[in-house]
């Protein structure tokens, strides 16, 4: 029988699309996610040497679990610090059994329990997104310190420190009741939102867009509402991403400057992404149990399906953040409904607004640009040259900084 | 699982002896107590006199010391425990949260070794 070319494409291919069901069903039946982990990393590295040998078995998932909890059940025979799981080989061979006969689409879908405990509040928050993206995203431990722009080592170190934590202090491997369900299913949507912003919002970081990170969300919520079906906050956060990532491709200009909504051609916006989202957020608003990802998914849409800046409904969007106010009563959403005000031919009540968040927002860069335009459009020459000086020293990446710049350049007099 | 969910407090924090509102906040602590005796999960609980009645104790050199007070001042103090037997950290965290100092000071819940896990 031949073997498989391009064999180490279909591996990553495979693991890119099942590595969060085949995790979630190895910590099930192992009760560890150590020997999760480790079991399945050894299985990829035995199937690149038998799959090479023999083609593809049948089921490659199927396969890979199976022997994953062979190399488990080796690792608990030999290790002696294992040996209090002694008492399980018995079952978990049982089990090796039983995964023999299984198709494929036999394999538990443990997913959701897996991403409950990835999320759940008793783990620091970088540790959830981390946590998050290793074991039900594609990403190896490299990919995930890439993301938060840390070494792989400190990464590795973080990851391992998590999963000894949630073996230790018996974090449940669970999807949690109707009394805890609303609080943990926020921390899961927190989690998802963070990974996609981490891709998206672009102004202060080194790197101003990463596109692999807002996929990566947008594959995890589309997960998720698979698995929770017809939660209207989930679908509503991934409404919001899809809206949101529809315009990728206009969010930059040459060089990495980020182009403002009002400045992007929106004939470069991805309208079946779009379609989409406002069909999801559609589906998730005629369930009228309202909530802050729907609340910032309507804005969203507001924005995608207006033909141009001025045409866009500002009157409705600030009654959006003010409804969105009662669920995040952040300086963050207060600053963004000044801009809208602002749009809506309020600039004063803008101003006096933005005016309030002055010392809470000091060191957050979107403030001050944010403020040195509605200055600038207002004719507060002077001032606006003061914020625009602010927003330039707290700018990270230089394209933007330039943009800030040349504006600040360009005050009338 | 035995989890330990240590009170911490501010000294002077929460509701003052002689108020109103410290005889709803024992009734608190009594309701909490025959909930969890209820539920089967209560290995042990006690409050504990504050840091001007403690002696630490060290041996250096193979000598006892001992000293009046705690060594570290800290804005928080532990004034009492929970020991609970549960399934699992939801759970114990949800027992941790009907403890009445919770609303004015920390419930840091920690999980007991057992002496399986030492391998």
């Amino acid at each position: 029988m031949p073997g498989v070319p391009d064999l180490e494409r279909v591996i990553t291919r495979i693991m890119r699309d099942d590595r969060g069901r085949l995790m979630a069903a190895l910590v099930s039946s192992l009760g560890s996610f150590d020997l999760a982990e480790d079991g399945l990393s050894e299985a990829l590295a035995s199937a690149l040497v038998h799959w090479a040998r023999t083609g593809l078995p049948s089921s490659p998932q199927g396969w890979l679990l199976r022997v994953a909890r062979r190399k488990a059940i080796d690792q608990i025979r030999k290790d002696t610090r294992l040996q209090n799981r002694r008492g399980e080989m018995e079952r978990l061979a049982e089990e090796d059994q039983a995964a023999a006969l299984a198709a494929p689409e036999d394999i538990p879908d443990e997913r959701l329990r897996l991403i409950f405990t990835c999320c759940h509040p008793a783990l620091d928050e970088k540790s959830r997104v981390a946590l998050t993206l290793r074991c039900l995203g594609g990403l190896t431990t490299g990919e995930v310190a890439r993301a938060f722009l840390d070494k792989e080592a400190t990464m590795g170190q973080r990851l391992s420190r998590a999963r000894a934590k949630i073996v230790a202090a018996g974090v449940p491997f669970a999807v949690p009741g109707p009394e805890l369900w609303d609080a943990r299913l926020n921390s899961v949507l927190a989690v998802l939102y963070l990974i996609f912003n981490a891709g998206h919002v672009a102004g202060t970081g080194p790197q101003p867009l990463r596109s692999d990170l807002c996929e990566e969300a947008i594959f995890l919520a589309r997960m998720l509402d698979a698995l929770t079906p017809e939660e209207p906050e989930v679908q509503g956060l991934l409404a919001l991403m899809l809206t949101c990532h529809a315009r990728r491709a206009a969010r930059q200009g040459a060089g990495g400057t980020t182009i403002a909504l009002d400045k992007q051609d929106r004939g470069k916006w991805d309208r079946a992404m779009i379609a989409e989202g406002l069909d999801l957020l559609e589906r998730a608003m005629s369930a009228a149990q309202r909530g802050p990802y729907q609340l910032k998914a309507a804005i969203s849409a507001l924005h995608v399906s207006a033909p141009d800046a001025e045409g866009t409904d500002w009157r409705q969007i600030v009654l959006l953040y003010g409804a969105l106010l009662t669920f995040e009563p952040t300086a963050v959403v207060r600053l963004n409904c000044a801009v809208a005000l602002a749009q809506a031919g309020e600039p004063d009540r803008a101003l006096e607004v933005t005016d309030a968040l002055a010392e809470e927002l000091d060191r957050y860069q979107p403030f001050h640009a944010a403020r040195a335009k509605l200055l600038a459009d207002a004719g507060y020459r002077a001032q606006a040259e003061t914020a625009y000086a602010r927003a330039i020293a707290l700018t990270g990446n230089a394209p933007d900084r330039a943009y800030l710049q040349k504006q600040k350049r360009h005050l009338l007099p | 699982m035995q989890y330990m969910a240590l009170i911490y407090a501010a000294p002077g924090a929460g509701p003052q002896p002689g108020t109103p509102e410290f005889d709803a906040f024992m009734k608190g602590y009594y309701d909490a107590t025959e909930t969890f005796k209820a539920d089967g999960v209560m290995v042990a609980g006690d409050a504990l006199y504050g840091p001007d009645k403690a002696t630490s104790l060290r041996i250096r050199g193979g000598k006892s010391e001992t000293m009046d007070g705690p060594f570290a001042e800290t804005k928080e103090v532990l004034g009492g425990y929970y020991l609970f037997e549960c399934a699992d950290l939801d759970a114990a965290l949800k027992y941790a949260a009907m403890i009445p100092t919770a609303e004015h000071g920390t419930i840091e819940v920690r999980p007991v070794v057992s002496p399986e896990d030492y391998g």
